[in-house]
């Protein structure tokens, strides 16, 4: 493999290079690229908002299918646009009050159900001859030990004088196990693109490795 | 004017939306289901003119900057880039156009960069911060340390597969079920008061 | 001893990022061979799709943007390569607006590799479709479970969706095999509540590593039937995948997260050194008064 001879290839690694020169310190290259970043981002989410959602679903449905219907979410999401004005920036409102009030509706039967019926039922524990062996009952007795003193934790853990007991000081030796297997994870994450971005500059840039 | 524009009709449409399409689930009736495929469609068209108000909002906000002379540099930058973009993709955004050249060579690098800075800050803080000082904070560090073992082939070979699974599995799983729960009851409650107008934050200030 | 621990303990800022890149680099010069064997919810993905029968399809969901390309492309590859050396017919969206091109620039490049190593026509429109960016996401996944058309009536590029062959008789969810969201955002909970949870479609989950350990609830209760958590799944994945087109007698193509994750192998031992230097120092000055 050699060194790339693409203009594009070159234009990456530069803009690669300048967001990492941020680490020895703030400098103007920097806040080009940065700027640089700020507008090309917000042009292509306009670009792909409008080809793929906003024309599709509401410009052609309304003015090249007839369908009058369309006209409603036209209009509402036409009251956006009172927020380019002071005075008339409560008019906002109205579209908020559908996506928010209407979001709301859609999500509170579905996402109890998911979230609470389905999970509380997955917490249920059995008699010991229910399960596989008797190191599943002994998992599902902590789980559901966990889950229980993690709730109690939430809304009794700071109050003096219940007769918790130990109950919610066991949540917060739960809640430390978790937060130590979501950070073991994270790190994983950030090394990961860290390695994405120097396997560009060796590999499809400088062509050092394959 | 301002009262019914402003707070009356949010609260009733709120109301109304809400209600109808919490309970158009119970229905099995033809009425019911076109009017929940009806709105679906509006919500998605609604959602599309948010964020197109939201760039407006972003290029005025740019213009102000070059016009007031404040960090005017900064601002001609990013509206260039982004009326390149705009004009780009106008023109075409198949694989192998220009825009979607610009979005390979500009947008992905600088984004993927810029989020892989995060690695340097996180070793440094792990090297700094992360202290066996409590009971807590050890169980933390232990767990953390496990899982990070566990998460690359080392765990195989030391044999510790089934550890960072039962990890995984058992007390993560509770102390995630358990926040789950917290949340799932707490975003029913909030959805309920949007619903019948207590819960106004979303209203914005009066 | 005591003070060059203490003093190990309190290094630089800049010779912790040169070690760690120091670290990183070694396995791209040097063959490293560590084992990649699939953890179950990894392995429950593989072999649901592996299961499906030929002609079947499922739907891909985009949910990453560039920030945590790494992770989650190789993924997404991965899956494409599965699907279509099994003949299983993939449908691509997108609902982050930020990764829309990168669904594209993976769909295509399977394809082409495909044609380059085994001289497999992977055709647009017959063998996949990328239909592109939907916003309303919770609105855009229910929509799925009623009708296709209504959600997506073009594709990426506009195209009409009646025009492309692959559509014709798939019309909501009972017409798809697996749902796939590959992502770094918290899209997956609403693919839980709305795909699944409304319209009982299975569910499968490639998420970044930030986000993988939020979903083992979800597996445990059988909401969803598998989980590729970060670069450690992506390349336990791609070994599976590699597995299949060995047993087959075909030469092996993709080994980017593998490569990669072994990078990261070195760099999280470096990171365990680090916390430990660091806890060290801390106790023998905390003994020391």
């Amino acid at each position: 493999m050699h060194i790339s001879t693409s203009l594009w290839t070159w234009l990456a690694a530069a803009l690669t290079i300048g967001v990492f020169s941020f680490l020895y310190k703030d400098n103007p290259f920097y806040r080009f690229v940065e700027s640089l970043f700020v507008g090309v981002s917000a042009g292509y989410s306009v670009v792909i908002i409008t080809a793929n959602s906003f024309i599709p679903n509401l410009w052609n449905p309304l003015f090249k299918d007839g369908n009058w219907p369309y006209l409603v979410p036209m209009i509402l999401g036409l009251f956006y646009f009172a927020m380019l004005s002071k005075r008339f920036a409560y008019l906002t409102r109205i579209p908020f009050a559908f996506m928010i009030g209407g979001g709301a509706g859609l999500a509170l039967p579905l996402a109890f159900q998911t979230n609470v019926i389905e999970q509380v039922k997955s917490t249920f524990l059995f008699n010991p001859g229910y399960y596989k062996s008797l190191g599943a009952f002994i998992d599902a007795a902590i789980i559901f030990i966990g889950v229980v003193s993690i709730l109690l934790y939430f809304y009794f853990g700071r109050k003096r004088g219940t007769k918790l007991g130990l109950m919610p000081r066991i949540g917060v030796i739960f809640l430390m196990i978790g937060f130590g297997a979501s950070f073991g994870y994270t790190v994983m994450a950030r090394l990961a693109l860290l390695i994405g971005r120097i396997s560009f500059l060796l590999g499809d840039w400088l062509g050092i490795i394959r | 004017m301002r009262r019914f524009f402003g707070e009356i009709l949010p609260l009733a449409m709120a109301f109304f939306f809400g209600t109808t399409l919490a309970l158009q689930y119970f229905f099995p009736f033809r009425f019911a289901q076109t009017y929940y495929q009806t709105m679906l469609q509006w919500v998605i068209g609604v959602a599309s003119m948010a964020v197109i108000m939201a760039v407006i909002s972003f290029i005025r906000y740019n213009f102000r900057k070059i016009f007031e002379g404040r960090d005017s540099f900064s601002a001609s930058v990013a509206l260039i880039g982004f009326l390149m973009m705009v004009g780009l993709g106008i023109f075409s955004r198949e694989s192998g156009s220009l825009f979607d050249k610009m979005y390979n060579n500009v947008y992905v690098p600088i984004n993927a960069t810029m989020f892989s800075l995060l690695a340097f800050y996180m070793a440094s803080a792990a090297y700094r911060a992360f202290r066996a000082r409590t009971l807590e904070a050890t169980l933390l560090l232990v767990a953390a340390i496990l899982i990070i073992i566990g998460s690359t082939p080392i765990g195989t070979l030391l044999n510790m597969d089934s550890l960072t699974a039962w990890i995984l599995n058992v007390p993560n799983l509770a102390q995630k079920r358990g926040i789950l729960i917290g949340v799932g009851l707490g975003a029913a409650a909030t959805s309920l008061k949007i619903i019948l107008g207590i819960e106004r934050n979303w209203m914005g200030g009066r | 001893m005591r003070e060059l621990f203490i003093k190990l303990s309190k290094m630089k800022r800049s010779t912790i990022f040169l070690i760690l890149i120091v670290g990183m680099l070694i396995p791209f010069f040097v063959t490293l061979k560590f084992p990649y064997t699939a953890s179950p919810p990894t392995k429950a993905v593989f072999d649901y799709i592996e299961n499906l029968p030929e002609g079947s399809v499922i739907l891909v969901s985009v949910d990453y943007g560039p920030s945590t390309l790494p992770e989650t492309e190789p993924m997404l590859e991965a899956i494409l390569k599965h699907a279509f050396i099994k003949n299983i017919r993939v449908i691509g969206i997108a609902l982050t607006e930020e990764g829309t091109n990168l669904g594209l620039r993976a769909f295509e490049n399977v394809a082409k590799e495909f044609k380059a190593l085994y001289n497999i026509d992977i055709r647009y429109g017959a063998d996949y479709v990328y239909l592109g960016f939907k916003s309303g996401s919770e609105a855009a996944i229910l929509g799925l479970g009623e009708d296709i058309r209504k959600v997506f009536p073009k594709d990426y590029s506009g195209r009409d969706i009646e025009d492309l062959p692959m559509m014709f008789n798939i019309k909501n969810y009972n017409d798809i095999s697996l749902v796939i969201t590959i992502s770094s955002t918290m899209l997956p909970q609403q693919w839980i509540i709305y795909a699944q949870g409304r319209y009982g479609v299975p569910l499968a989950i490639g998420t970044t590593a930030v986000l993988a350990t939020d979903w083992y609830p979800y597996l445990q209760s059988g909401q969803i039937i598998g989980l590729i958590g970060g670069l450690k799944g992506a390349a336990e994945y791609e070994n599976l995948v590699n597995w299949k087109f060995k047993m087959e007698g075909r030469s092996l193509f993709g080994m980017k997260a593998i490569r990669n994750m072994n990078a990261v192998t070195i760099a999280e031992l470096l990171i365990i050194l680090f916390i430990l230097l660091g806890n060290i120092g801390y106790f023998l000055e905390k003994k020391g008064g």
